[in-house]
């Protein structure tokens, strides 16, 4: 076991397969000569060459398309766009192509292609900054949305990602590269589509994914000090779903409560909470609960944005007056 | 009217005839079949640009690859696709060149380098580019040749895409089918540069050229130079054939926004009518070979038809089939 930050094992991944495949090769704004707007990728640039770590013009969409067909051509890119803000000026690619092409060409086309991002709030970067659309790119099939919440997830979860044959988006909370965590020295992987029980518990089950996970285990730390017992479910995958898991824990439990940070409304939070219910309504002992992002635009001002966002005093309250607990 | 034949023999003239009338007579029957509601969905027909894939396609290497748009029957066929998986890929079967899941705008067949048809109007652009950096990354020779349309020229994607190919030097040939409109927009009303596009790749100090696209020679000639030049590893090549659509955007499309007189007058310029008469003259072609190519086409036109109509629907399973790869 070693102890390195979350953005030492992603990075540990990229290297790894930069090591081990020719056909893989990283391309993004400034992951290059600067490094990664996040740091991710310092050394490469003089290590692999510009080749190879391919520093690209500020063209979302054309640097997407670009990794598509390069993947159909046969070659494994891994493309960073440097936060989810602005995979919005590639979502044609990604929804309109990278998903579909395999379908329609009735498995003639293959896209093994990573698109690492960088997501979330809570940096007082203004509403343009901090969003969180992961929800959004769930919804389309023939995507797969992972979203690591600690170092070993992140590294074992990134190795599935590149050597899987679909596109996949890699979230990587920005609030998240510096937490530290213990990570084998031997290899190991972890499937896509495999929740992870975070904390095991008997009365409540929260289900996150994300920087949510932390926020959920403090309130479950917090909630023992009380006498309850909580369960934390980290999604890990949005896209495959582990809705196994999931449901496993809310049959134990009998209450579940989902703690998503982005938009409440439309949220991906209500996807899980319509599968609980359609899949053990009769375990539940009371409604499943939503703790989610305020609906309003991400606020600068520190204060303002830390009331937007779901915090361990809101999960509690949440249990406290939907389950009494 | 008279075009050239330069550095063609009758063998090739002959061969280059049948394909357009290929393309002709493959799509006058998909309208039939249209509305006879055997074709469903959207349906773009080629009628008219039939010398832009016949001259551009042909001169392309078994290994180089092909993008196009959503009126990408003519390119499938000048590709090679066979007619029977093209028309029962239009039947929605599931004998068809994309299983029957693609249809009429996402034609397919990645043995043959055709790498899609492209429905979102600038989508393929970007992809193109990329498929050509895959080439470049492993340090091959192929080429990319890109088609789309003048309404493409307008959306974001055409100038990443141009640019990306110029910046990194990847072999793209970038074909723009100038076919004046964009639906009903006319070039002239949707393009603040505009209707001669091709200056557009000398921003992104890409070589190009603008030719008639009625004129299966000059299209063919100039597309050689183009790919000799794309293949040494320069960079892209940008070629603009002017042509024009003779029927609707779609079989949707009434063609309410142009006269009748302008359709008649391109008309004439019939890229079949003209090469035809060219190469009689020049001692090409000879009323024989005519009927000969007007019978063997007749014959592959029914032969696709009757393919498609007994070929099944896709069988109920194939619904999942696909979403993700292994
Ligand atoms: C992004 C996008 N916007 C709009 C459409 C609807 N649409 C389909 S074809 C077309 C016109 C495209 O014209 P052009 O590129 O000139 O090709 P042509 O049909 O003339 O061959 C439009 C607007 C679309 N498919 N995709
Ligand atoms: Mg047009």
């Amino acid at each position: 076991m070693t102890e390195i930050t979350l953005r030492d094992a992603v990075s540990k991944g990229l290297r790894e397969a930069l090591d081990r495949d020719d056909s893989v090769f990283l391309m993004g704004e400034d992951i290059g000569a600067y490094a990664g707007a996040y740091v991710v990728t310092k050394g490469f640039f003089d290590e692999y060459g510009p080749e190879r770590i391919r520093d690209t013009p500020i063209s979302e969409s054309g640097v997407v398309g670009a990794a598509i067909g390069a993947a159909m051509g046969g070659m494994r890119p891994i493309v960073e766009i440097m936060t989810v803000n602005f995979m919005l000026l590639a979502m044609d690619q990604i929804v309109n192509h990278a998903a579909k092409l395999r379908y329609m060409s009735n498995g003639q086309i293959t896209i093994p292609m990573v698109i690492r991002t960088v997501t979330g709030g809570g940096a007082s970067l203004g509403a343009t900054h901090s969003q969180m659309f992961e929800g959004w790119f769930a919804s389309v099939p023939g995507l797969k949305v992972v979203l690591p919440s600690d170092p070993y997830d992140a590294l074992g979860l990134l190795r599935s990602c590149i050597s899987d044959n679909n596109p996949v988006i890699f979230s990587e909370h920005a609030l998240l590269y510096n937490i530290t965590g213990d990570v084998p020295d031997e290899e190991y992987t972890i499937p896509l589509g495999k929740a992870s029980v975070k904390r095991e518990g008997a009365d409540v089950t929260i289900i996150a994914y994300s920087r949510m996970v932390h926020v959920a285990l403090e309130a479950a730390g917090a909630l023992s000090t009380k006498g309850v017992s909580v369960e934390v479910v980290d999604l890990r995958t949005l896209r495959p779903l582990d809705v196994d898991t999931i449901i496993e824990s809310v049959k134990k439990t009998g209450r579940a409560v989902v703690v998503e940070e982005t938009w409440k409304t439309g949220g991906f939070a209500g996807e899980i909470v319509s599968t609980i219910q359609e899949r053990s309504f009769d375990y539940l002992d009371g409604p499943v609960l939503r703790v989610g992002g305020i609906d309003v635009p991400t606020p600068y001002s520190e204060d303002l944005e830390a009331a937007v966002m779901p915090t361990p005093e809101r999960i509690i309250d949440a249990i406290d007056n939907g389950f009494g607990l | 009217m008279s075009l050239s034949t330069k550095n063609m023999d009758a063998e090739l003239a002959a061969k280059l005839f049948e394909l357009m009338c290929l393309i002709r007579r493959f799509e006058e029957e998909s309208a039939r079949l249209y509305m006879l509601g055997k074709i469903k969905g959207f349906l773009h027909l080629y009628i008219g640009e039939e010398a832009v894939a016949a001259g551009a396609i042909p001169p392309l290497r078994e290994d180089d690859y092909i993008v196009t748009h959503y009126r990408d029957h003519g390119h499938a066929l000048a590709r090679g696709l066979k007619p029977n998986a093209i028309m029962a890929e239009l039947m929605g079967k599931e004998t068809g060149c994309s299983g029957g899941k693609g249809g009429s705008m996402h034609l397919f067949d990645t043995e043959k380098g055709f790498m899609g048809g492209y429905a979102i109007v600038g989508g393929q652009l970007p992809i193109a580019t990329g498929l050509a950096l895959a080439i470049k990354q492993r340090g091959q020779d192929q080429v990319v040749a890109c088609f789309f349309g003048d309404g493409a020229v307008n959306e974001g994607e055409f100038h990443e895409a141009l640019n990306l190919a110029a910046l990194w030097k990847l072999p793209v040939l970038f074909f723009l089918e100038n076919n004046l409109y964009g639906m009903g927009t006319h070039v002239e009303r949707s393009r603040a540069g505009g209707k001669d596009i091709f200056d557009a790749a000398s921003a992104y100090k890409i070589p190009a050229k603008q030719i008639n696209g009625m004129d299966l020679s000059e299209v063919r000639e100039t597309t050689i130079d183009a790919l000799n030049r794309v293949r040494s590893g320069d960079g892209p090549v940008f070629l603009e054939a002017i042509c024009y659509r003779f029927r609707g955007h779609s079989m949707a499309d009434p063609s309410a926004y142009r006269k009748s007189t302008e359709v008649d007058e391109w008309r004439d310029k019939d890229p079949l009518e003209s090469f035809k008469q060219t190469a009689s003259q020049q001692g090409l072609l000879s009323a024989e070979d005519v009927l000969r190519i007007s019978d063997s086409v007749e014959k592959t036109v029914k032969e696709a038809i009757l393919f498609g109509e007994e070929s099944a629907r896709p069988p109920a399973e194939s619904l999942y089939e696909h979403v993700y790869a292994e």
